[in-house]
């Protein structure tokens, strides 16, 4: 089992960070909720790993 | 307004009515789809039943229009099958659409090699009809038409029913008693048994339509349609060229209003066009439960089907899950009717339909959250998983608009022998429905014995095989041995409902006989 990796994974961190922000520009709170919903379903199908998204979501709920 | 014409079954004074009281081995109570299966499974076993019902005809309105395999191939026994399939819709494949585009298609049998299709669409009267018929017809078991059931007193060996006829009053006996009498059972609340669960406050209305333009066999589902673009709608085919159409309509609705004709036609006609003509068959507005008793078996009562749990209509798990119950109640309570095995057989009944209702539950609850999201994150990856679907095959996998019934999982019942030998890589394991396939000139499902089954892969002679089993050899090199995930010796032991209770590499009856005795509650190995 994969665990949630903790370490940068990234490259270009403040590239990738600021597209993502970037990207919601100009959105309205609805536009980016659907927005935000796309992404994470794109993101969550190429992880793939059970595991990871599951710790993810108790990692993102804890904060 | 409907083109079915309901026929009366005839009203039998009981003989109860005149002093002459015999206690009945098993009582039934519900005509619906659920009692009379049961009826005739327990009277195939040799246990006669008395069911009664507080009406004299079949179900009023289509209701339960998804038979799936799985009843199917129970009712088959009682060779009304073909008839269903023959007047029903056979159905394998769905469309689902975002607005006006098709965005995705499933097969629900995506492979040949079974006797029976995944499912055939077939009224609910249509099906107690041809049930009622194989009941008159069976001399152990005696409908008893508007014999409505207005007391029930639980005792420790027998349960005394009192029912209410135009005659008058009677006093009924049974050693068991079968509450099959739906989701409101008069017998739960008579005993006063809770019934928890979650209730959904989304209204639908189904019109059920004749129309004359012949339509594709599939099942269609859309989301925002342009005819209904606020909502869901999912239109089925019936036999007798009728439609289901049902649209879903909000929690604000007034069902009232919505049932008029005037306002289903205007709905119809943004649907289908103005050209298009119809005949109302039945109109109805429904909202709906998804709720479980704490325990299927009080005493000597047992509840079945609606009774005994309630889901969302996504999925068609409703009257298949009934099916369901009774063909695991039927050959447990023949047993120990019969004092050929414990009471407490019976327990795994509750313990594995509960199991099965919980699946159930599960999976019609994820449909309906999807199909009506209550909250707007819910609603905002509903359609992130439908704005997506055209482009990308694994959200199409996401799109929950019922998923449809298939046997359910009965993992860990203390009847089943795990599995000892390690190799297995596919097959079905023990808590898992058997698999039908191409025997011969025939079908695995047509070679099976009333009682347990013994499938045994490569011996012609499996020389006599423990009682209570069937000995069913498989020989040649067919789809059954993939299934199966067989070589030669593989062994499998099949419980009378056809789910598997044990499987082995090689055939040694000394394990099957234990096994037997595992699934029969004679022992706890």
């Amino acid at each position: 089992m994969t665990a949630l990796r903790r370490t940068l994974n990234l490259a270009r961190p403040d590239d990738v960070y600021n597209a993502i922000v970037d990207a919601h520009k100009g959105l309205s709170d609805e536009q980016c909720r659907d927005f935000d919903a796309r992404l994470i379903l794109l993101l969550v199908n190429h992880i793939g790993d059970e595991a990871v998204i599951r710790e993810a979501l108790k990692e993102a709920a804890a904060t | 307004m409907s083109s079915y014409q309901y026929r009366r079954y005839p009203y039998r004074r009981a003989a109860e009515l005149d002093g002459t009281a015999v206690r009945r081995p098993v009582v039934i109570v519900g005509a619906g789809m659920a009692g009379p299966t049961l009826a005739l499974e327990l009277a195939a076993r040799g246990v006669p039943s008395v069911v009664l019902d507080e009406d004299d005809t079949v179900s009023i309105g289509s209701r339960s229009i998804c038979q799936a395999k799985h009843s199917l191939e129970v009712w088959d026994r009682f060779g009304i099958s073909q008839r269903m399939v023959d007047k029903g819709i056979t159905w394998e494949q769905g469309e689902v659409y975002l607005r006006d585009r098709a965005i995705y298609r499933f097969n629900l049998q995506p492979e040949p090699g079974h006797k029976f299709p995944a499912f055939v669409n077939l009224q609910q009267y249509y099906v107690e009809e041809f049930l009622y018929e194989r009941c008159l017809a069976e001399p152990a078991i005696e409908m008893r038409f508007r014999n409505k059931v207005v007391g029930v007193a639980p005792h420790a060996d027998h349960v005394v029913v009192e029912v209410e006829t135009p005659d008058g009053r009677y006093t009924l006996e049974a050693q068991w008693l079968v509450a099959c009498d739906g989701v409101r059972s008069p017998v739960r609340h008579m005993l006063g048994l809770p019934f928890e669960g979650e209730v959904f406050h989304d209204q639908f209305l189904i019109a059920d339509i004749r129309l004359l333009d012949e339509l594709p066999k599939e099942r269609r589902f859309w989301f925002y349609p342009p005819f209904h673009p606020t909502n869901s709608v999912l239109l089925h085919r019936q036999a007798d060229n009728v439609l289901r159409v049902d649209f879903q309509l909000g929690r604000e609705a007034d069902a009232e209003e919505e049932k008029k004709t005037e306002n289903v036609d205007r709905r119809l006609c943004l649907m289908f066009g103005p050209e298009a003509r119809w005949e109302h068959e039945w109109t109805s507005v429904y909202t709906f439960t998804c709720r479980m008793m704490q325990r299927f078996v009080h005493g000597r009562v047992i509840f079945a089907g609606d009774a005994a749990h309630v889901v969302s209509p996504f999925g068609a798990r409703g009257g298949n899950g009934a099916i369901a119950d009774v063909d695991n109640l039927a050959w447990k309570l023949a047993l120990v009717v019969a004092g050929t095995a414990p009471e407490a057989l019976l327990d795994s009944y509750c313990s594995e339909r509960r199991a099965a209702a919980r699946e159930n539950i599960l999976n019609s609850t994820r449909s309906t959250d999807f199909i009506t999201p209550k909250f707007p994150a819910s609603r905002a990856f509903r359609d992130a998983t439908l704005t997506l679907a055209p482009d990308f095959p694994f959200a199409r996998a996401l799109i929950n608009s019922g998923r449809l019934s298939v046997p359910t999982q009965q993992l860990e019942s203390p009847l089943d022998t795990p599995d000892s030998d390690g190799d297995w890589v596919g097959g079905p394991g023990p808590g898992r429905a058997m698999l039908d396939a191409p025997v011969g000139n025939g079908w695995l499902i047509d070679r099976l014995g009333r009682d347990f089954s013994l499938l045994t892969f490569g011996k012609d002679d499996v020389g006599t095989v423990p009682s209570g089993a069937t000995a069913v050899p498989i020989t040649g090199n067919g789809l059954a041995w993939q299934r199966y995930d067989s070589r030669p010796g593989t062994t499998y032991l099949i419980r009378p409902d056809r789910y598997v209770a044990g499987r082995w590499r090689t055939y040694d009856p000394a394990a099957v006989s234990a096994a037997l005795d595992r699934a029969t509650g004679r022992s706890h190995a």
